[in-house]
C-alpha cells in the first residue's frame, strides 16, 4: 500500500501522507480549514465542529477525519461557511465576550474567526451569562466569562507524570474549567505562560500581563486567520 | 435635489465613536458637502425638526430616556445604524448585567471606594431621573436596527465608508483593517 494519498479539496488535486487528519492534509497543500478546538501537537477533539467539511457528501470534523485515497472534499462552500459563522456567532453570545475589555483581543482566535466570517453582530440574542473571574490562583487568572470549554489547556497542559492540571468542574450548563486543586501548585511560569498561549480566547491570563502589543501589531490586525496557509508557496509533486 | 439628512445620538455611551466621527480629519469637509446635519451632539440640535435619512445610535440602553430616545430615533430615521461595541451588544456598560441593580446602586452610591458626603445613605429616586433597566440591552434588541458597524470605537475609516456609501447608494466596502471588535 502506498504512503501516499491522493483526494481533491473543492475540486483541486492534493496529495499527502497516509493516516494526516484532513486538516492537516489541507495545509500541507495550502489550503486552510478553519478550527478554533484543535492545537498543533494536542490530540484532536473535534468539539467545536468549525472544521466541518463535507466529505463525498457527508458532513464531517476535518481535525478528526484521517484522509484517505480518493476523498472528495468540499471547504470553501458557501452553506459550510453559514454553518461555521453560525456556530462562531454562538459562541459569541453564548459567553460574556468584551472584546474592547480584554487582553486577548487581536490574538484571540474565536474574534479571529468572526472577522474572517465577517461577523458584524450575532443573529442570536445575547445571554449574558452570570459567571466569575477566578483569580485564585497565584500566577493565572481563569476568566469564565470568556471560557468556551475547548478543552485546549486540559488537553495541552500536564505534568510530568501526564495529569491534566486543568481539569472541568460540575455539568451541563453550568460546566466550567478550573485549575485542578490538587495539581495547581505544578503550573510553573513557563507552564502557565504556554496555558495562556494555547488558550484560544482570553480565559487564562497570566498575572501582570497583558496589552503590550500595541494595537496594529497584533497577530490578526491586518492578516486574517489562515491567510499563513493559504500564501504558502506549496510545491507540488 | 436636497442632501440627505443625518442624525446622531450617544445613548449608554462614551462619546468615543463620536469623536471617532471626528478622526475622519479634513474629510468632515466633504461630510458637510455631502450631508446636512439634525438632531445631534455635533451640531447641538436637541429636537427632531425633520425626517431623517440616516441615524446613528452610539451606545446601548442602559435607561428608560434611552429606550425613549432610541424608539423617537426608529420614528425619524429611514436608516438605523447601530455604531461601535455597546451599541451592539452592550459594551462595557454592559458588565454590570450579571449583577443585581441593588449591588450596583450600593457600590456607587453607598459603599463604593469614591463614595463621599452621602451620609443619609440616598439612592437617588427622583421620579424626574430616568429609571435605570434591570440590565443593559443591545439595540437591536429594542428597535429593528439596519446596519451594524463594529468596533471600540469604529475606525474613522469604516464611518466614512459606511457613511459615504449609504448617501451614495454604492456597495458598502468593509476593508479587513477597518472592522474590528475593539
Amino acid at each position: 500500500m502506498s504512503q501516499f494519498v491522493r483526494f481533491t479539496i473543492d475540486g483541486t488535486e492534493c496529495m499527502s501522507t497516509r493516516g494526516q487528519y484532513l486538516v492537516d492534509a489541507a495545509r500541507d497543500n495550502g489550503v486552510y480549514i478553519p478550527t478554533l478546538c484543535n492545537f498543533p501537537g494536542v490530540k484532536p477533539k473535534g468539539g467545536c465542529r468549525i472544521c466541518t467539511v463535507r466529505v463525498n457528501g457527508k458532513l464531517m470534523t476535518a481535525c478528526t477525519t484521517p484522509v484517505a485515497e480518493g476523498m472528495s472534499i468540499e471547504n470553501e462552500i458557501k452553506d459550510i461557511n453559514e454553518l461555521r459563522k453560525s456556530i462562531i456567532e454562538l459562541l459569541f453570545i453564548e459567553g460574556n465576550h468584551f472584546c474592547p475589555a480584554c487582553e486577548k483581543s487581536g490574538n484571540c482566535e474565536l474574534q479571529a474567526l468572526a472577522y474572517r466570517f465577517r461577523m458584524l453582530v450575532p443573529r442570536y440574542p445575547y445571554q449574558f451569562p452570570v459567571r466569575r473571574v477566578d483569580a485564585s490562583h497565584p500566577r493565572i487568572i481563569k476568566e469564565q466569562n470568556r471560557c468556551i470549554l475547548c478543552k485546549r489547556c486540559i488537553r495541552a497542559i500536564t505534568d510530568e507524570t501526564g495529569r491534566s492540571i486543568f481539569a472541568y468542574r460540575r455539568r451541563s450548563a453550568r460546566v466550567e474549567v478550573v485549575v485542578d486543586p490538587k495539581l495547581g501548585k505544578q503550573l510553573t511560569e513557563e507552564l502557565a505562560q504556554k496555558a495562556m498561549d494555547v488558550c484560544p480566547v482570553g480565559s487564562i491570563i497570566v498575572k501582570e500581563k497583558g496589552f503590550h502589543v500595541p494595537i496594529g501589531e497584533r497577530k490578526y490586525d491586518t492578516t486574517p486567520i489562515g491567510s499563513d496557509i493559504e500564501n504558502m508557496q506549496i510545491t507540488k509533486i | 435635489m436636497s442632501k440627505p439628512i443625518v442624525a446622531t445620538t450617544s445613548l449608554a455611551g462614551c462619546f468615543g465613536c463620536h469623536m471617532s466621527v471626528l478622526d475622519i480629519d479634513d474629510r468632515i469637509l466633504e461630510l458637510f458637502e455631502l450631508v446636512e446635519f439634525n438632531k445631534s451632539p455635533i451640531d447641538d440640535i436637541k429636537k427632531f425638526t425633520k425626517h431623517c435619512d440616516i441615524g446613528l445610535i452610539e451606545g446601548g440602553c442602559c435607561n428608560s430616556e434611552n429606550i425613549h430616545v432610541l424608539k423617537e430615533f426608529r420614528e425619524h430615521c429611514r436608516i438605523l445604524v447601530s455604531v461601535g461595541e455597546c451599541a451592539i451588544m452592550g459594551g462595557l456598560p454592559a458588565m454590570r448585567n450579571g449583577i443585581p441593580i441593588r449591588e450596583c446602586f450600593e457600590e456607587a452610591y453607598l459603599n463604593g471606594p469614591t463614595v463621599v458626603a452621602n451620609e443619609e445613605g440616598i439612592l437617588p429616586n427622583d421620579p424626574e431621573l430616568p429609571m435605570l433597566l434591570d440590565r443593559v440591552y443591545p439595540c437591536h434588541e429594542i428597535v429593528k436596527i439596519d446596519y451594524f458597524l463594529p468596533g471600540c470605537p469604529p475606525r474613522a475609516d469604516l464611518i466614512w465608508e459606511a457613511l459615504v456609501a449609504l448617501v451614495t447608494g454604492d456597495e458598502m466596502k468593509l476593508p479587513y483593517e477597518v472592522v474590528k471588535f475593539d
